[in-house]
């Protein structure tokens, strides 16, 4: 019928599936190397990992990290090794999350996490110190005041470590190459690509929240 | 024929009667207004497979009225270059048309307040239609002086463009609202409705052609997709309202689906018997109102169907279509029924005047055809 098939369809959609998520109720599952906002990562004795040896601020091409490193006090250490992250501050308003620093970190200090749900209404806040950044006692990142996010987010702090082997070889693929975290022991390594999708699974709650929704 | 509220001469009860229907047709419109953006943004949202606003109210019922007030918080800008007195006064010429038509569209049948009886329809003047018809045309002017007021190219354009597919298009919709005319002999809307009790609905008993042709016709003069030239985003920014923000924009905004609503209730008393429908004992005087809501939504529904899936004409393509189809089948329909009537008040074999009806009909289009052609070479050697 030329013209009105148009018509029909637009019409059968009407009964069709919503593709649209509910979204501040119901979140989509996130990729497993998404870029959020950073953690600075312990040791599993409690050590901080970051040395304060400014790669990462080096190689930001927003320039929004700022770092001063100071050695270690020798009653006290913050780190092991000889110096430690004295200061540590990124600039979230200028932050792209390309993950360069943490791909330039030598120790695993700085990863990023999933979190990327924050909206604050003064630029100081925009300003994570490293009293925010550093993990808890728990090993999990600290929420603020302005972040939303829900539980279970926060165990999904280094996706990164699982990434591939040194400059992509399959050999590497699979082998632990990084310390272990606090609150999280040495992580697992992540699936070869061959194995798992970037669609991490999930989605089985998404359909009846829709239904809910309409 | 006329209201029978002012048979009896006019008095206060009277004017209180005519007061209170003022405020209900009033208060109709501006609530049918804000169902009627929220039912546009379902229904569509349904047919794009989304689920549209939900967060303010039940089923986001209130989504319209927080945009509204967001509206009226929001500054009244006003362009350098601008005409300040007709830039003020555009979007006003914009809304009362569209108010004012309403008040002849018969709603219901009639009923009686406090003895006194009274037709459920706003005015009933003998010249009905032909107010419909001067209040589309005068809607022309708000978005026209919106445009030149304005001082800038893109509002300009797309009021240039405006007013050009409004005019094109009120010619071939009076011509289907013509034929309407002519099958009541009644310029008068009720007395429309009244001819068209029992279900002899102008839809079928005209044939269906002007009624797809007013509804074709209606949607351009409207401004509606597919028909939207007027503002289309993609060339115009927002047309010729691109320069108004505030209240200004919100009285736009408001006229435009307003106007929805009043050419589809003037479709359903032109073409489908306004309020009637079958009669039931209980509440007598509530189930022609009903119908007509009925028959309301429906059409508005289709609006919402036509945007959801006819892609926007190419200005060209609306042009051709206006004045190349639209109009020659309209001036056609209406000399066919105006001869079969003829035919029938004269005694002739109606067989035979259909017959000379089509045989003209096909020397007709076969000359227009040629003509358009002939048109089409002068144009390309040109």
């Amino acid at each position: 019928m030329g013209y009105l098939d148009g018509f029909r369809i637009t019409l059968q959609q009407m009964w069709g599936d919503r593709v649209t998520n509910v979204y501040p109720d119901v979140k989509r599952p996130k990729p497993d190397r998404f870029h959020g906002r950073h953690v600075l990562n312990r040791y599993e004795d409690g050590m901080e990992k970051c040395i304060g040896c400014e790669l990462c601020a080096g190689v930001c091409p927003a320039r929004c990290i700022y770092v001063r490193g100071a050695d270690n006090p020798p009653d006290e250490p913050v780190s092991p090794g000889e110096r430690y992250g004295f200061v540590y501050e990124i600039n979230y308003l200028r932050c792209i999350h390309c993950d360069l620093c943490v791909e330039a970190c030598p120790t695993e200090a700085i990863t990023e996490s999933k979190l990327f749900e924050f909206s604050f209404t003064d630029r100081q806040d925009a300003i994570y110190t490293k009293a925010e950044l550093v993990v808890g006692d728990d090993g999990h990142p600290q929420k603020l005041p302005w972040e939303d996010w829900r539980a279970g987010d926060e165990t999904n702090t280094s996706a990164w470590v699982r990434a591939t082997a040194p400059s992509g070889s399959a050999a590497f693929e699979g082998k632990v190459g990084w310390s272990g975290e606090l609150g999280f022991g040495v992580r697992a390594p992540e699936k070869g690509q061959t194995a798992a999708s970037d669609q991490a699974p999930a989605a089985a709650s998404a359909p009846e929240a829709k239904k809910k929704a309409r | 024929m006329g209201d029978p509220l002012y048979a009896d001469g006019i008095n206060a009860a009277v004017l209180l009667i005519v007061a209170a229907k003022v405020l209900v047709v009033f208060a109709f419109l501006m609530v049918s207004v804000l169902f009627m953006v929220w039912f546009e943004r379902k229904v569509i949202s349904d047919m794009q497979s989304r689920i549209g606003p939900d967060r303010a109210g039940p089923w986001g019922l209130l989504q319209t009225l927080a945009d509204g007030i967001k509206l009226f918080f929001k500054e009244d800008l006003l362009p350098d270059q601008a005409d300040r007195r007709i830039f003020h006064l555009a979007p006003y010429l914009s809304i009362v048309p569209a108010f004012a038509a309403f008040a002849v569209v018969p709603f219901g049948g009639t009923i009686s307040i406090a003895g006194h009886h009274t037709q459920l329809q706003l005015a009933d003047p003998p010249v009905g239609v032909l107010f419909l018809l001067a209040m589309s045309s005068i809607a022309v002017y708000g978005v026209m002086l919106a445009g030149w007021a304005s001082g800038s190219k893109y509002p300009l354009l797309g009021s240039v463009r405006a007013s050009a597919q409004m005019v094109s298009y009120e010619a071939a919709m009076s011509l289907a609202v013509a034929a309407a005319v002519l099958a009541a002999g009644s310029l008068s809307t009720r007395d429309i409705v009244i001819a068209q009790e029992g279900y002899r609905w102008n839809l079928w008993v005209l044939g269906v052609v002007p009624f797809v042709i007013y509804l074709i016709a209606a949607t351009a003069e409207t401004n509606r997709p597919p028909f939207d030239l007027v503002e289309a985003e993609q060339e115009l920014v927002g047309g010729f309202h691109t320069e108004y923000s505030s209240i200004s924009f919100a009285l736009f905004f408001l006229a435009e689906f307003m106007n929805t609503v009043t050419v589809s209730a003037v479709a359903v008393t032109l073409f489908l018997g306004g309020p009637n429908g079958p009669h039931i004992g209980f509440l007598p005087d509530l189930w022609p109102v009903v119908w007509f809501l009925g028959k309301l939504l429906c059409f508005l529904f289709v609006y919402v169907w036509f945007r959801a899936t006819l892609p926007r004409f190419r200005y060209d393509q609306l042009m051709d279509l206006g004045w190349k189809k639209l109009i020659p089948l309209a001036l056609y329909w209406l000399l066919l029924i105006a001869a079969l009537r003829i035919g029938r008040d004269q005694g002739w074999n109606a067989g035979i005047v259909l017959a000379v009806g089509v045989a003209v009909g096909a020397v007709a289009w076969a000359a227009l055809g040629a003509a358009l052609r002939q048109g089409e070479t002068v144009k390309a050697a040109a």
